[in-house]
């Protein structure tokens, strides 16, 4: 086990109840997708895995410890004043390795993201992209037990998207790290996660989860299989049905 | 092709305008003491040239000197306020008080401390409280504009609070306190002016002084000249910081 959520709630002043009761764990070494309509509090939960967030009732548990957590958001979110390899080697300069190491470290992990000769290159110098690989790179960086992807792919076109998708599963081969993340696309969740978790709003829960029989990382033409359209479907229909509860 | 038009259109404007003004003040008449003609400003201009030139120079070198100073004062300021919210509570009030009082009403006290036998520190110091504000707030702001997600990054790595300050909130904050420069550079002249007449003697010798001195004797055209060079000299200033601004803009972003 790598994190989990037992009992969970999260209440915010004003608003009520967001988040829980939930119970999520996620594995070592495990994908899983987190699908739900916008607003359910799917952003909540991995901030309360992340440990940015504090619950308001419920227990969380991290195997994954300080350093051992990565986070990729919806934007690149990268420094612009600072190069790309800064921006890479910014979690084990902060962490206190010397400037060299690091720097070394971040143009390894570039390279493993498919990026090599833009070390020094800013973010705004960077395609949409290639700042969504820097920042991939720099959730790598610190070999992260347990990876956080915050719809990491919502701001890219269609076939950036899937290639950043293999390149994530390509990674995730390499190193496995947990990863849990966030997404509003069914496909995109079916494709690369071992368990799609499918929450509904107001507040918050999960509302089924359909585990995907195929192993990881994808073969090629997965997405024409019948494997793929059927646990779709059952994602499809577990999001619709949740909504109609919660209108 | 279009940049030349762009400079020709407003000197063609404004060589119509001199030229409207020379003919009615020619044709109708009107003494010099109250409208002289652009010729005869001209005229004083080329002769007093040496003097202006000089009295430009001292309102210039005390609006920078406040630059610098209202920049020291301010940053530092803004930067204690980001350590400690006590402390940023305790001086916006303040802050927000002083910046709404009109300086020109501050002025006669800050002559009496600042000595009356130095007028010069008197300017600087009342130039020094305009250009203090829009650093400071600019600085405030920038301290507190850095991105969210960024900064929640730093928090999963585990960054101190010095780290946080050095590494993501100061370089966050470089945008705002330029643009606060600029604003404060442009404020800083029209404080000194401000100062050198409320001083109103000769101890500061700006132009300000030199209008204030050709008044006096209704040398309506060398007052005309000063003005024209207090002009010029501020919008130079202006169009050397936003220059300045640009690029280190462009240094900040890398494009």
């Amino acid at each position: 086990m790598t994190a989990s959520l037992t009992n969970v709630e999260v209440d915010y002043r004003g608003r009520g109840r967001v988040l829980g009761p939930v119970d999520l764990a996620i594995g070592e070494g495990e994908i899983i997708a987190l699908v739900g309509p916008s607003g359910c509090g799917k952003s909540t939960a991995m901030r309360l895995l992340a440990g940015l967030e504090q619950p308001t009732r419920g227990v969380i548990q991290r195997q994954a410890g300080r350093g051992e957590t990565s986070l990729v958001f919806q934007a690149a979110t990268l420094a612009p004043w600072m190069s790309a390899a800064a921006n890479v080697a910014l979690p084990l300069e902060l962490s206190g390795l010397d400037r060299r190491t690091a720097r070394a470290r971040a143009s390894e992990a570039l390279a493993r993201v498919g990026l090599t000769g833009v070390d020094a290159s800013r973010p705004a110098q960077l395609s949409g992209g290639m700042a969504m690989r820097v920042s991939l790179a720099r959730a790598l960086v610190t070999r992260p037990r347990l990876l956080l992807l915050d719809e990491p792919f919502a701001a890219l076109d269609e076939i950036t998207r899937r290639t950043l998708a293999d390149d994530v599963l390509a990674l995730w081969a390499e190193l496995k790290p947990a990863i849990l993340f966030v997404t509003h696309n069914v496909e995109e969740a079916v494709y690369m996660a071992s368990r799609v978790v499918v929450m509904t709003s107001g507040p918050g829960v999960i509302a089924g989860e359909v585990a995907i029989e195929a192993p990881l990382p994808r073969p090629a033409g997965f997405r024409a299989t019948e494997t793929f359209r059927a646990a779709a479907e059952t994602v499809s229909a577990l999001l619709a049905r949740g909504m109609e509860r919660a209108a | 092709m279009k940049s030349l038009t762009a400079i020709a259109i407003p000197l063609v404007f404004i060589a119509l305008l001199l030229a409207i003004w020379e003919t009615v003040c020619r044709l109708t008449g009107v003494p010099a003491y109250l409208l002289p003609p652009p010729s005869q400003i001209g005229v004083s201009l080329a002769e007093g040239w040496p003097l202006l030139l000089s009295s430009a120079w001292n309102t210039l070198f005390t609006a920078l000197t406040a630059l610098v100073v209202a920049s020291l004062l301010a940053s530092s300021l803004a930067l204690l306020t980001a350590l400690s919210p006590v402390i940023e509570r305790a001086v916006q009030p303040v802050a927000v008080t002083l910046q709404v009082t009109p300086v020109i009403a501050v002025a006669p006290l800050v002559i009496i401390w600042a000595g009356l036998d130095h007028p010069e520190r008197a300017v600087v110091v009342l130039a020094t409280i305009v250009a203090f504000f829009p650093i400071f707030s600019g600085a405030v702001t920038g301290l507190k504009a850095s991105d969210p997600d960024l900064e929640r990054l730093f928090d999963l790595y585990g960054a101190s609070r010095l780290q946080k300050l050095l590494r993501l909130r100061l370089p966050s904050a470089v945008p705002f306190l330029l643009e606060g420069h600029k604003v404060a550079a442009g404020l800083a002249v029209i404080g000194a002016v401000i100062g050198e007449f409320v001083a109103g003697s000769g101890g500061a010798q700006g132009l300000a002084w030199r209008i204030l001195e050709a008044g006096n004797r209704l040398q309506t055209a060398r007052m005309f000249a000063a003005l024209f060079v207090l002009a010029v000299m501020a919008a130079l200033l202006h169009a050397l910081l936003q220059m300045a601004e640009r690029r280190a803009l462009v240094w900040w972003r890398g494009r």
